[in-house]
């Protein structure tokens, strides 16, 4: 059920209603089984994989504060152990709790790398077995993906770090947990919720609050008008691009870049939007994942306010944990004694940087470009940071070049970035990329953007007005958003110009969205992820 | 604010959106009027005033553009309607049929079956043109779950503006002019055209893998006769004498074997141009594949005299109030022809 | 207090650490500036710090370092 079909309207309103008309009690209970009717109707076979991941994450869970309970009951019953003594104990019963943790999450890792990832391996084993002259090759396995794997895996491997770090309580009702790895308005793209957050909202009960539905639609609506409006119409154009590198270079690289970041952008945070949206008419907070991003000042900042669930799961589970961890404490002397202390300092954190923008690049895909796309981002995040002291020291001199003006520069700067990084997200494999890329620098075409030839990649100029207007009125919302929420201001205008404002977006929608016989019904960017 | 107030509130609202929404839904579905007349033929036959027909047609533009029921009538006394559309496919036909059959009963059904060679439906712009007319009841909702292509909702045939949504950037007069009037554009199902073209170089149809029909397409034929006997209706299967799309030998084959098992009566007018007196130099508007008026008008009074003298058909002239409607009809009739020798800038009997 | 004041002024040099109490929250501190703290504090202290540790309430302001810093001194 992809959000812009009739099913899914269909589905969520007769949740929605239900929800509300039933007793209380059953909310929860009622959540978890739409959960499950939204996950069966993407493929029946694909349930034994969210099972077993759920059942032993749920198990290993309890089992590890059981043994954290029992280790402090023994030392309650033991006053007279020394402090050596503790250490001892304590130590050796971290070690089996961790031993718990390592093996859930090996098997949970293992099952997706199985379904996601054995495929990009059979390929680069055939690659260098071609390249070594061997005529053997290994065979494709054929798994379709299982929705939202990528998402419940790592929900699932946060929830049950969380639990050994002491942050959360495990969780002991199997249904409670089971709606929390298959909690549907996310599992289609995101965000990955924490366990500490989500449960705050999921399980208690909610009476009816006209202004909580009213705001939530809102945002769905809002949603909905990014996803059909703005990206589904704008997708023809860059699949056109981006399909035929050979024919579409130069100056078409540059404008499919924009129409791709465009497209990105109104498709992820309207899928967001409508996730978020969705579950706070049901009452339930689910954490913003998008914070007007392309305002961003820098790579780094930029990345604190995209994707963020994605960014801090992997700042929090991998990032930490590797840079802090023991050997990286023996790279750090190792390499202050050899780097001097300024640089040498940081090699450690470059290193684990290294790691997790791999890992993020092997997230968004199962392709080398994606991951030569998170090490592109690794490698400009790194320069930046030895660039710094020359920022400051060119800061200092000249202390006048800071204000408006300054700040519109490093907007546009860091956009740029983003979108020319992007290239590696939309083409189909490195090659391209590059060439792509490359034939932006020795373009003679740039006549195209203006002579016509931009209405021959499935975009009308009727198609353009409608995508300017439209993010034009994105622009605005998040201008407007930077000081008070919109929907706060929204709800001061009187009923009239209220039911005029959500019927005309409704109108909008239904009229110029793309959708229907004549357009593909594109699927979210990030639905496979 | 009040109980009161708060309810008025919603119901103002809940109008509001209801009506503008129809408005919009009315202006934005194609209306048939000025071009592709032939979507509107379906719809057309509930605004006759005496449905009481004695012979129906069903088939795709192989009936409503060979057959003149304006003819059968002056010439038989046969009042008969063409339920037929563009590439109209046999279980369209057959709800057809169940549809018809909630107004009338006829004496004799004649079915083209031209279209057996169909076994689903190949495109939505037909599916729309022959279900969207129809209205509603249990046959319309079946013949739409049994046209629908993969990538079709049936919600789209509830609310036809959500597959209309984007028209509205090439809407035009017409769209306002007809949105809730209409004007009849056939003659009882009738798609006239004065104009020729002659059949030259009909291409012969290139070698199939398979020509024999699909279960589906069987099913319904099927389906049709069992209606037919049930309801002590003749069923008549006739093939049109338009050249192209090709008529296969084998597909003749496979026909005639049916026609022979039920004992149905079948007419292959592609092999009864001696008697049909058919010219393919003068009768054709588009060279071969539907005839012109006067090719209509020659199929029409040989085909009459077989339903009236083999089949038996009812002569019903001199019925008061069909004479009236037939008078009617013969008046548009006559201006359509006129109208249509002006378009085309030729003089009756050239 | 003084020894942790050290290492953060050495790391942000143009920040207040004795009155800024949003470290986290309003972006000071980066993650890249987090590990360097740790490990100059397991060093400087003798603690260890983990990844558990590294919530926002134990970061956001000197004071809360140094909280946390005598809470796992205790611990061990």
């Amino acid at each position: 059920m992809l959000f812009t079909s009739y099913a899914f309207i269909g589905f969520a309103a007769l949740l929605l209603l239900l929800y509300y008309a039933l007793p209380k009690k059953v909310q929860w209970p009622l959540l978890l089984i739409a959960s499950w009717i939204f996950y069966l109707a993407a493929g029946v076979e694909n349930i034994v994989y969210i099972l077993t991941t759920t059942l032993t994450t749920f198990l290993a869970a309890i089992e590890i504060e059981n043994l954290a309970r029992k280790q402090k009951d023994y030392l309650k019953e033991h006053k007279e152990f020394t402090r050596e003594e503790k250490k001892e104990y304590k130590e050796s019963q971290k070690k089996i709790r961790l031993r718990w943790v390592a093996a859930c999450i090996v098997l949970n890792l293992a099952i997706l790398a199985v379904v996601k990832y054995s495929n990009f391996f059979v390929e680069n084993v055939n690659g260098i077995l071609r390249s070594a002259g061997s005529e053997k090759r290994l065979s494709f396995l054929s798994i379709a993906l299982p929705l939202g794997i990528s998402f419940y895996t790592f929900q699932s491997i946060g929830y049950l770090v969380d639990v050994y770090r002491g942050t959360v309580e495990a969780q002991r009702n199997f249904f409670k947990f089971a709606l929390f790895t298959s909690f549907f308005p996310a599992l289609v793209q995101g965000p990955i919720n924490r366990y500490g957050d989500l449960s705050r909202t999921l399980y208690e009960p909610h009476s009816y609050d006209s202004k909580t539905v009213s705001y939530g639609l809102q945002r769905v609506l809002w949603g909905y008008f990014k996803k059909m409006v703005i990206a589904d119409r704008v997708l023809a154009g860059v699949v056109t691009i981006v399909g035929d590198v050979g024919t579409y270079n130069g100056a078409y690289v540059f404008a499919g870049m924009f129409l791709y970041t465009l497209q990105l952008y109104a498709d992820f945070t309207g899928g967001i939007d409508i996730t978020i949206g969705l579950s706070e008419s049901l009452g339930i907070t689910v954490k913003e994942n998008f914070d007007r991003p392309y305002f961003s000042k820098s790579l780094k900042e930029y990345w604190r306010r995209w994707h963020i669930s994605m960014c801090s799961w992997f700042r929090d589970y991998l990032f930490y944990p590797v840079s802090i961890s023991k050997p990286m404490q023996k790279l750090l002397k190792f390499s202050k004694e050899h780097f001097g202390d300024k640089f040498g300092k940081r090699v450690p954190v470059y290193l684990s940087s290294f790691i997790v923008w791999f890992a993020t690049g092997l997230w968004h895909g199962a392709s080398w470009n994606f991951i030569v796309w998170g090490l592109c981002n690794w490698a400009v995040l790194m320069i930046s940071e030895e660039l710094e002291p020359l920022y400051d020291r060119f800061h200092k001199r000249f202390p006048g070049y800071s204000g408006t003006w300054v700040k519109i520069f490093q907007v546009a700067r860091t956009f740029m970035l983003v979108c020319i990084m992007n290239l590696f997200d939309c083409y189909h494999s490195i090659s391209e990329t590059l060439q792509a890329f490359g034939s932006m620098f020795t373009a003679s075409n740039w006549n195209v953007l203006y002579d016509g030839s931009l209405l021959n990649i499935g975009l009308s100029m009727l198609d353009y007005v409608i995508l300017a207007v439209g993010t034009i009125i994105m622009f605005t919302a998040s201008m407007l958003q930077r000081k008070r929420p919109l929907r706060d201001s929204i709800a001061e205008l009187s009923y009239p110009l209220r039911f005029t404002i959500f019927f005309g977006i409704f109108l909008i929608i239904l009229l110029m969205g793309a959708y229907g016989v004549g357009y593909d019904s594109s699927q979210f960017i990030y639905n496979q992820f | 604010m009040t109980k009161k107030r708060k309810a008025i509130r919603i119901i103002v609202s809940l109008l509001i959106v209801v009506i503008s929404l129809f408005f919009l839904q009315r202006l934005l579905v194609p209306k048939y009027v000025d071009d592709i007349i032939e979507g509107a033929f379906i719809k057309e036959f509930y605004d006759e005033e005496n449905k009481d027909f004695n012979l129906i047609f069903l088939g795709d533009c192989e009936v409503y553009e060979n057959f003149s029921p304006q003819v059968l009538w002056d010439e038989y006394g046969i009042n008969s309607y063409i339920r037929g559309s563009a590439d109209q496919y046999i279980w369209q036909s057959y709800y057809l049929l169940e549809d018809t059959l909630r107004y009338t009963k006829p004496e004799a059904v004649v079915f083209n079956v031209l279209s057996m060679q169909f076994d689903e439906s190949q495109r939505e712009a037909y599916n729309r043109m022959s279900l969207e007319g129809m209205e509603w009841s249990s046959a319309k909702v079946k013949a739409i779950l049994a046209s629908m292509k993969e990538d079709e909702h049936f919600l789209d045939y509830v609310f036809p503006i959500l597959r209309y949504h984007s028209r509205w950037s090439e809407l035009n007069e017409g769209d306002i002019r007809y949105m809730f009037d209409t004007k009849r554009v056939s003659n009882n199902g009738y798609y006239m055209r004065v104009d020729t073209r002659p059949a030259k170089d009909v291409p012969v149809g290139r070698p199939l893998n398979d020509y024999s029909f699909g279960e589906n397409a069987w099913k319904y034929l099927d389906m049709m006769r069992e209606l037919c006997e049930k309801e002590n209706i003749e069923l008549i299967l006739i093939k049109a004498p338009s050249l192209y799309p090709y008529w296969y030998e084998e597909y003749e084959k496979q026909i005639d074997d049916y026609a022979e098992k039920y004992n149905l009566r079948y007419y292959n007018f592609l092999e009864l141009g001696d008697e049909t007196k058919i010219n393919y130099d003068t009768d054709t508007y588009d060279g071969g594949l539907h005839m012109n008026l006067k090719g209509a008008t020659k199929l029409s009074e040989y085909f009459g005299r077989i339903l009236s003298e083999d089949v038996g058909l009812t002569n019903l002239r001199g019925d008061a109030e069909l004479e009236r409607i037939w008078d009617e009809n013969r008046a548009e009739y006559e201006a359509d022809k006129e109208a249509q020798y002006q378009l085309y800038g030729i003089k009756e009997g050239t | 207090m003084e020894e942790l004041l050290d290492i953060l002024k050495d790391l942000h040099p143009d920040v207040d650490f004795e009155t800024e109490e949003h470290l986290i929250d309003d972006g000071i501190l980066d993650s890249m500036d987090i590990v360097s703290l740790i490990s100059e504090i397991s060093e400087n202290f003798d603690v260890s710090v983990t990844a558990r540790d590294i919530i926002p309430d134990n970061f956001n302001s000197a004071q809360a370092l140094y909280a946390m810093i005598e809470r796992l001194e205790d611990e061990d």
